[in-house]
């Protein structure tokens, strides 16, 4: 087509978060043992109970097989040669933020996440991690005075060693799978929410995950618990240099609604992609689970997912409260050779508990983007019901796109409901638009907003702008 | 009137164009000169090159020039993208609208009218002024203000997708305006409402060029040329009677024309 040499001049757009930040870290031996396991436990000075949950975990990650069903293409990793411990530098006890490394805040501030008491978001409190550690969180007494407990997960163990003790591991058990059991193993550090019964969380909490070292993976570990008739709204971002190898992040995350909570859990991922050629790049391997325990709770998973060279996440809901609500929207871009392979699992296992799944996925250049979801139907979901509507984009002619829906029902008396579509935008809309004037990039780009548009609806407001010029950026280049 | 026309630089010409799709010719050496203030009907049988030649002007991607030359307002315009033809002036309206899912009629009106303001060195407008703007255009064409909120075309009627078409004229304020059969589909009343429409936005300054196969729209906006086209050419020109006797007496009349040069 005409427009093929601005594609070119275009694709050539910068990753804009590859930048490394130069600071000193402290990094264990590579390589995985329980002798490097107890050394994580030990720098975290953690209880016994937890280091024998990560022995537990270490146990069965190694009796099991890395799984292979998604059909995703890569190099054997070499779990030998990754790094499971990196964190910067500094002072043993931070009192405040104004004793964090000025490089650090840097390179928050770089990233568009102010963390100083001058300059910090104020609508949004946010825990920034840096590699393997938490650096920060803002807004903590402010929350405090609600309740509220917003804090790394490694403070959570030390502060509230009995929340830890009670729920972590109850949502996504350590034997659950290949990636959540190294994970269980060797998790470093993340985000630890618990909002306690009826209370409204005054702001959006926000976790950061940035990934600095080429060589470490990174292995966070989110908990958050709502308590009765509680509310949170929590958003997720994430980021890495451009490095020419891959490196592995393999995150948990539980959340717990109890009897009327609601949790809403909003990701824009945004790791490091890869080059063109498929060099470098992030292996996503995520398992994020939540469970409607009590009656009438609510989880909503929406997520918007454009980097990794590899993505594995199925963000799903247990719903075992009754009319408890599981939702989970999604828009999964990918060009170049990414792969992705996401989609979510919606369990009913309570009387009139509901799910909605709406999925958008949108291949370009030579990626793989697949949906795979289960909806199942238990013999107590007596009156549940599920609409899923998974719809397919292809932008250019070497791009694929599948969908794979799995729709299992021990209850007669529920319904399951399965839309799915593919398009392709087409020459004449893009000529349309260009023929009122629209430049050809910014055509394909509100197309694919167009498409968009019901997970956008979604997202909490200034993460449905970000996502909307992600997506944009993303996508230039890729049509021609 | 005509001699007095002109006298000013003309808006639009086509130069012995020759051009292809696949490999197949369409266009054959067309010429077509439009001056300011000029109406300009081309008639002609289904598949003689009509609306390729409408799209080629637009600069649409499926069609290579092989011959002949293009010019708007004195530059030639071969190599210009789409956009930059639109934005400086050029406006293509659609034979059959394309109807864009998602995209919010509203949105894509304001996008499309800042690029063209931009290209003006006006003032972009943000969505308060803009909303001020399309209000007042809404009346030339007599939509309802719910259109805005659809997706573009998206379940328009064959009428409302039209109507929609001018509506875009009207904020675009092109120098030159194709118009590839606005007239189909429509009944009497909304054939009246785009008609008026059109003639509201043309001033002396701008060229339209309509492309129908109908009179009754010419009985609406009377054109002061008519062209046949037949396998790729325009093979007779004349005044606004040409398209009567072409109504009487059907393009079988035409099949008897030696091309004119």
């Amino acid at each position: 087509m005409v427009n093929e040499n601005l594609v070119k001049d275009v694709v050539k757009e910068p990753y804009k978060y590859g930048f490394v930040t130069d600071i000193e870290t402290e990094k264990i031996a590579k390589g995985l043992n329980e002798d490097i396991i107890r050394l994580i436990s030990q720098k975290k000075e953690e209880p016994k109970y937890l280091l024998d949950f990560r022995l537990k975990a270490f146990n069965k990650w190694q009796k099991m097989k890395e799984p292979d069903w998604a059909g995703l293409g890569y190099k054997q990793i070499d779990y030998q040669d990754i790094i499971y411990y990196s964190a910067p530098k500094q002072k043993e006890k931070i009192s405040s933020l104004d004793e964090v490394d000025p490089k650090l805040l840097e390179t928050f501030d770089k990233l568009g996440i102010p963390l100083t008491e001058q300059k910090k978001l104020t609508n949004v409190a946010v825990d920034a991690v840096f590699d393997s550690v938490s650096i920060a969180t803002t807004f903590r007494e402010e929350l405090a005075e609600h309740g509220v407990i917003f804090c790394s997960i490694s403070e959570a163990v030390k502060n509230h060693s009995d929340l830890i003790e009670k729920y972590l591991g109850t949502v996504v058990p350590a034997s659950d799978n290949y990636f959540a059991a190294l994970n269980s193993a060797v998790f470093s550090d993340g985000s630890f929410v618990y909002i306690p019964k009826g209370v409204t969380c005054p702001m959006d909490l926000s976790s950061y995950f940035r990934i600095n070292s080429g060589d470490s993976g990174q292995f966070e570990r989110t908990l958050i618990i709502a308590e009765e008739s509680s509310s949170v709204s929590y958003l997720e971002g994430c980021t890495a240099p451009m490095f020419d190898t891959n490196t592995l992040h393999a995150a948990v995350v539980e959340l717990i609604a109890l009897d009327d909570a609601s949790i809403k859990y909003s990701t824009v991922q945004n790791w490091y992609a890869g080059d063109e050629e498929g060099i470098g790049g992030i292996f996503n391997f995520v398992t994020k689970r939540g469970k409607c325990l009590g009656k009438r709770s609510k989880i909503s998973w929406s997520q918007v997912e454009t980097g990794s060279a590899i993505t594995w996440k199925y963000p799903s809901c247990l719903l075992l409260g009754e009319e408890s609500i599981g939702e989970f929207y999604s828009v999964a871009l990918t060009n170049n050779l990414q792969q992705a392979d996401t989609g979510t699992k919606m369990i009913h296992i309570g009387p009139k508990t509901k799910s909605t799944i709406v999925s958008k996925g949108i291949s370009a250049g030579n990626s793989i983007n697949s949906y795979r979801g289960l909806v199942k139907m238990g013999t107590k979901a007596k009156g549940s019901r599920n609409y899923s509507q998974c719809d397919s984009m292809l932008i250019g002619d070497q791009a694929s796109a599948n969908t794979f829906p799995y729709i299992k029902s021990q209850q007669p008396n529920s319904e399951i409901e399965h839309e799915a579509s593919t398009c392709r935008i087409s020459e004449d809309q893009l000529f349309y638009l260009q023929s009122r004037g629209i430049e050809f990039e910014e055509a394909v780009s509100m197309m694919v907003s167009g498409f968009c548009r019901d997970v956008f609806n979604q997202l909490p407001m200034e993460f449905a702008a970000e996502a909307d010029k992600l997506l944009a950026l993303k996508l230039e280049g890729s049509v021609g | 009137m005509q001699s007095k026309m002109k006298e000013s630089e003309p808006i639009l010409e086509v130069e012995n164009l020759s051009a292809s799709t696949d490999n197949l010719p369409i266009l054959k050496g067309v010429s077509l000169t439009v001056y300011p203030g000029e109406i300009h009907a081309i008639m002609g049988r289904n598949g003689c090159g009509k609306s390729t030649l409408s799209k080629i002007i637009a600069g649409h991607p499926s069609y290579n020039i092989t011959n002949g030359d293009i010019k708007f307002l004195g530059e030639n315009i071969n190599s210009l993208e789409p956009e930059e033809r639109a934005q400086s002036g050029i406006f293509l309206g659609f034979q059959y609208p394309i109807e864009i899912p998602g995209v919010s009629n509203l949105e894509f009106l304001r996008v499309s009218t800042n690029a063209r303001r931009k290209f003006l060195n006006k003032e972009e407008l943000d969505t308060f002024d803009f909303e001020e703007l399309v209000k007042e255009k809404l009346e030339i064409v007599k939509m309802d203000h719910a259109f805005l909120s659809r997706s573009v075309n998206q379940g328009f009627s064959g009428g409302e997708k039209k109507r929609n078409e001018i509506l875009q004229m009207a904020l675009l304020e092109p120098k030159i305006a194709i118009l590839d059969e606005t007239d189909s589909g429509l009944d009497i009343d909304a054939l009246r409402i785009v008609a008026s429409g059109i003639k509201k936005i043309s001033n002396a300054q701008t060229g339209i060029i309509l492309i129908t196969h109908y009179q009754r729209l010419l009985d609406e906006i009377e054109p002061n040329y008519v062209h046949v086209m037949s396998d790729g050419q325009i093979i007779k020109t004349g005044e606004s009677d040409l398209a009567l006797e072409l109504e009487k007496k059907g393009y079988e009349w035409t099949d008897n024309f030696i091309k004119e040069t």
